[in-house]
């Protein structure tokens, strides 16, 4: 096992759900590669294929009517899609740990808290009771429950939200997994404990060098954890980029009417800019860009063909006809802005 | 309740008046910690429990009440199940131990018949061999001269241990055969669904006649074990579509997929994760297994292909005590009122299990 290189590296994934309405192409031919110790934020609308991406990863699309059609999905040099059922249990909860959305259903209510932490340690790290017990109230400490030892007893019922996800993360973190995929890990929690539960998860992963791949529709949660982000749109990549660079200089359109809709607090803009439209629907795309007739820059060749994954620098991929001219166009706004600070300093 | 609720709702709004005359604004309402506490609905619930934990301190947490503990609250709220517990236990523990007893103080037993060829005849209750007034036979005697009372305790015997082991049977079959249809879904689900549909088409009381008639009759001993295995296979039905019904529904909450993420086998998500949920309906269904079975055993008994003597059943008691209804009621009166009482009382006690362990459907 190499320190450096890929931890995971997913090529050309197809995940396909046959539906009565046709096939619905969740996610369509996605690529992209994780580093160890690297947290990769995955962004979209609702619908977009986030969550079937990653659950292709550990191959927990629901079959039928869902299905992993094409790709390659390298985990550590393995093939997850050819490992055998009974091997790819043991990578799961081992060494590729998931956070789910919604705390409130993902704790089992009729366990208690010692129990389900207790089961995933005894099933991979071959834990006895005892030690398993220990482990458990170490965990829950570790994630900041305060008075584990007499908590851990438990029901999840007794635990508020924010708990109970602490709970879900102590559980993800149990056997010190290499991949922790995050499912929006903070959307069903209000605000501050959001900001909590984001501050552990990058505490935790620094402590134990995991890499993440957090999955949210909120700009703000990636943008202080990430080091790259993927924006994904209708089961595809749009941009694919470090952090910093989508942040100030997107080269999509898409990504650019996203930014947008972020609320910035010190600006009074008015009303806040939404992207006109609706997601389109997964099973009757239309021949050209999906994102086409939502798009202020579309134009003709947008509705006909399909745009090309354009590389605009080292790191930095658009899926646009005109990614370099909205680029170029991004790095002009970003150099007025910076001028604007600078005369305001002044 | 709901009054007292809105009361507690509009009595901050009296205190707040629009806007002073001056057209000053008024100072806000101080409203106080518990206060805020109180109106928060139920839903919140979590939430205060963790208000009161700060409130407290850390080293005195707040002890949780379980489910079962609540539900076994709301239980002994209901005083008709209460009423239902009481009896079934009464019943339960004077049928296990009564029989000694009897055989202790009077000599009597279940199959005891008086060698005297005078005292071979059914008494009245209450009644000595000469017509006066006796703790003998306080349920009287059958046309053998046998004590009644022993025979309805032993009886008990039978019927609740025929009644609690199928239901027991169709528990283990149900529950397992349902949980696996409902998790597994698609062809498997389809295909075990469809022999429960066709098992149900069969007419099962005449199963059951078939069964019996074929191999039974061979010892008593034997006609009771094929008693227990003819009701449980037959009772276990409803019990799978039930516990399949609540898998399907609880089968796509994230837990069972935060259990599969971790690696969980399929067996311990159905067992360890899924099955427990569906306790409630599970042990209510249960409740109201046993004395559907213990009908059915006495129905079988009544015609004869149930228990058989000179062991008895509460429903071959009936059966012999009919013949005499003109002439002996006593025979037919007291099994019959003994049988009555325990169906009763265990259907309410079903019921209340229900509204016990399912809350949401007792405020409707």
């Amino acid at each position: 096992m190499s320190r450096n290189g890929n931890i995971l590296s997913v090529k050309d994934l197809r995940t396909y759900f046959e539906t009565e309405d046709g096939t619905v192409k969740a996610v369509d031919g996605i690529t992209f590669d994780l580093e160890r110790g690297e947290t990769l934020g995955i962004v979209g609308e609702s619908g977009s294929g986030k969550s079937v991406t990653n659950l292709s990863i550990i191959r927990l699309i629901p079959e039928p009517p869902g299905k992993i059609v094409s790709g390659e999905i390298l985990f550590d040099g393995e093939d997850i899609r050819s490992i055998p059922i009974e091997d790819l249990r043991r990578i799961r909860g081992k060494r590729i740990a998931m956070i789910f959305q919604d705390p409130m259903t993902s704790l089992n209510p009729f366990m208690r808290i010692s129990k389900q932490l207790m089961e995933i340690t005894e099933l991979h790290l071959g834990y006895t009771k005892e030690q398993a017990y220990e482990h458990a109230i170490k965990m829950l400490d570790i994630v900041g429950i305060p008075d584990a030892r007499s908590r851990v007893d438990s029901y999840p019922h007794e635990f508020s939200g924010g708990m109970r996800q602490r709970v879900m993360i102590a559980m993800a973190l149990s056997c010190e997994p290499e991949l922790l995929i995050a499912d929006e890990p903070t959307t069903a929690l209000d605000v501050t404990i959001q900001a909590q539960i984001l501050e552990l998860i990058k505490k935790l992963k620094q402590e134990t060098g995991t890499s993440v791949i957090l999955i949210t529709h909120d700009l703000g949660v990636v943008a202080g954890m990430t080091d790259r982000i993927i924006v994904m749109y209708a089961g595809k990549i749009f941009e694919q980029a470090r952090t910093r660079e989508l942040f100030s200089a997107p080269g999509n359109p898409y990504t650019k009417g996203l930014l947008r809709s972020v609320p910035d607090p010190t600006s009074e803009q008015g009303a806040l800019y939404q992207i006109p439209g609706l997601p389109p629907d997964v099973a009757h795309l239309p021949p050209g860009c999906p994102f086409s007739p939502r798009c202020e820059r579309a134009e003709e060749i947008c509705r006909q063909e399909f745009p090309p994954f354009v590389q605009i620098n080292a790191e930095h991929h658009s899926l646009c006809h005109f990614a370099e001219e909205v680029y170029a166009k991004s790095l002009a706004e970003r150099e007025a802005r910076e001028r604007q600070k600078l005369t305001i300093q002044q | 309740m709901n009054d007292e609720r809105t009361d507690k709702i509009r009595e901050p709004a009296e205190t707040e008046p629009a806007l002073t005359p001056l057209g000053t604004p008024p100072e806000p309402p101080i409203r106080s910690r518990t206060g805020d506490i109180i109106h928060t609905s139920p839903e919140l619930a979590v939430g205060e429990g963790d208000v009161r934990t700060a409130e407290r301190g850390v080293q005195e947490p707040l002890k949780g009440t379980s489910l079962w503990k609540d539900a076994w609250r709301r239980l002994l709220k209901n005083k008709l199940a209460v009423f239902g517990m009481i009896v079934v236990i009464f019943i339960a523990l004077t049928s296990i131990i009564g029989p000694f007893i009897i055989q202790k103080a009077t000599g009597y037993s279940y199959n005891y018949q008086p060698p005297e060829t005078d005292l071979k005849k059914p008494f009245p209750p209450f009644s000595a061999p000469d017509g006066t007034f006796s703790w003998t036979h306080p349920m009287g005697t059958d046309n053998l001269g046998r004590d009644i009372l022993a025979r309805v305790l032993t009886g008990g015997q039978i019927s609740l241990m025929v009644g609690l082991i199928s239901t027991i049977v169709s528990l283990l079959i149900g529950v397992s055969y349902g949980a696996t249809a409902g998790y597994l879904g698609g062809r498997v689900d389809n295909v075990m669904m469809r022999i429960v549909d066709i098992l149900y088409a069969l007419p099962y009381m005449m199963i059951v006649i078939v069964l019996l008639a074929f191999f039974g009759g061979k010892s008593p001993m034997g006609q009771l074990v094929l008693l227990f295995v003819a009701l449980g296979a037959v009772s276990w039905l409803t019990m799978a579509r039930i516990v399949r019904g609540q898998v399907i529904s609880l089968k796509n909450q994230e837990f069972v997929l935060a259990a599969r993420a971790t690696g969980v086998s399929t067996s311990k998500i159905i067992f360890r994760h899924l099955v427990p949920n569906t306790l409630g309906p599970v042990i209510v269904y249960a409740t109201l297994t046993i004395p559907q079975v213990m009908l059915q055993e006495a129905f079988l008994s009544f015609l004869g292909l149930g228990v058989q003597a000179p062991l008895a059943s509460w429903g071959s008691l009936a059966s012999e005590g009919i013949q005499n209804i003109a002439i002996f009621p006593w025979q037919l009166i007291f099994p019959g009122v003994t049988m009555a009482l325990t169906l009763f009382s265990l259907n309410f006690l079903g019921d209340g299990l229900r509204d016990a362990l399912d809350p949401q459907m007792r405020k409707v």
